[in-house]
């Protein structure tokens, strides 16, 4: 399944909301067909909201692999997500950010992932990055780096953690998941790292 | 509430393994990120409001309620990425609650809970207020790494020490937000990240030879 933005955006005054449901047994994967470019809209208006809502049950297998956020310049944007797997259920997920287009400003984004597995919390972290959060570019949190990637695995069958490259690792979670990061100065960077490990994402293997 | 009390808790002489660690800042100035005092107040001024405001919120929590502290340390398991940040956290709980014992009666706690949770339940003890676990934890988490940055780069221990100064009200505010949600579920406790720091801390544990253990 593709994701297609039906409009430009999100702007200043949205608010999105997408649920995910995967069944018993099912198999589900997500992809959008361009990245998302939140953008300032009209001044004076709330944060734009994304909200997403998953559920995977046990045996299932969720796939979401969508295109970079990209916060531009003046945007303020808001995404928040909840991913609730059963026992026995499998998780790729993909969150790609780009801060700012090119040689421009990063807008203000802020995100939330927040992972249960099996009844426990296996993930929670928030990022905020632009021009009112403190020090997002310093030497702690994004240096340098426009671009993060995160790839979050869960379930059976976990690749071995390791150093994927200079700025790039895979690391294991408290629990059944990894968590692959990387930070790069663009999305190419970000992409050479992570890539590699969305083999799931590839339609063909995902074929029955 | 007793000022003094705070200042034996919060005191970087306090014997609980916090020099052997640079909180990440020996990574960051290998990788080349941090060479100079710019760079530095940048640093800290980063890990103060993600890894500080973490670390304030589950001390202040664990303060208000020392019960909590298993709750409180799975939910530190789920913010703190990296296996090498989770292990030092770990060390320097258990050098915590070790050094807490000999001062204070102590509640059953793990053996080597997370630090910010060991900092918290070691503040209620001591009848410290969430708010004084808060600052502590979050003011903590800037002294390492500045006194790391004079070792490690040469730098004016004058110069470093006014950074810490400088972050004095962000501090304070840091503590005052995480003293807020001390009563929240864990799920809903602040939860910001700092990419390069678990990044740093995976590369940084893979070195043979290092000065600090993270």
């Amino acid at each position: 399944m593709h994701l297609v933005g039906g409009a430009a955006g999100p702007l200043r005054g949205d608010d999105l909301r997408l649920d995910i449901e995967v069944g018993p047994g099912a198999r589900l994967s997500m992809f959008s067909v361009a990245a998302q470019l939140a953008l300032p809209g009209r001044p004076g208006l709330p944060a734009s909201r994304f909200e997403i809502h998953a559920t995977v049950a046990t045996g299932g297998t969720l796939v979401f692999h969508p295109e970079p956020l990209i916060a531009a310049s003046g945007c303020d944007h808001r995404a928040s997500t909840t991913v609730t797997v059963e026992d026995g259920g499998t998780l790729l997920w993909r969150e790609d950010l780009v801060c700012g287009r090119h040689a421009e400003p990063s807008g203000a984004a802020h995100t939330e992932l927040t992972i249960h597995y099996a009844g426990s919390t296996l993930f929670r972290h928030d990022l905020t990055v632009g021009p009112a959060a403190p020090a997002w570019s310093g030497a702690a949190i994004l240096g340098e780096g426009r671009a993060i990637g995160t790839l979050i695995l869960a379930g059976p069958d976990l690749p071995e953690p390791r150093i994927l490259g200079d700025n790039a690792a895979l690391m294991p979670l408290t629990g059944p998941g990894r968590l692959a990061s990387a930070v790069g100065a663009d999305i190419r960077q970000v992409r050479a790292a992570l890539d590699p490990l969305s083999v799931l994402s590839s339609p063909a293997l995902l074929a029955p | 509430m007793s000022l003094a009390t705070l200042l034996v808790l919060a005191d970087g002489r306090l014997p609980s393994g916090g020099h052997a660690h640079s909180g990440g800042l020996e990574a960051a100035v290998s990788a080349g990120r941090v060479g100079d005092l710019d760079a530095v107040a940048g640093f800290l001024r980063g890990k103060l409001h993600t890894a500080g405001l973490v670390a304030a919120a589950f001390a202040a929590a664990a303060c208000a309620n020392p019960a909590r502290w298993a709750e409180l340390d799975e939910g530190l398991d789920a913010r703190i990425s990296s296996p090498a940040l989770r292990k030092a956290s770990r060390a320097q709980g258990r050098a915590m609650i070790r050094a807490g014992r000999a001062m204070w009666p102590l509640p059953v706690v793990g053996r080597d809970p997370h630090q910010p949770v060991a900092l918290g339940v070691l503040a209620s003890a001591a009848g410290l207020v969430p708010l004084e676990a808060a600052v502590a934890a979050a003011h903590g988490t800037v002294t390492g790494p500045a006194s790391a940055a004079v070792r490690l780069l040469g730098l004016d221990p004058y110069q470093v020490h006014a950074l810490i100064a400088r972050l004095a009200p962000d501090t304070d505010r840091i503590a005052t937000a995480a003293a807020a949600c001390a009563h929240d579920p864990a799920d809903a406790l602040p939860a910001a990240g700092a990419p390069l720091l678990d990044i740093g801390a995976e590369l940084h544990a893979t070195w043979e030879v290092r000065l600090f253990a993270s």
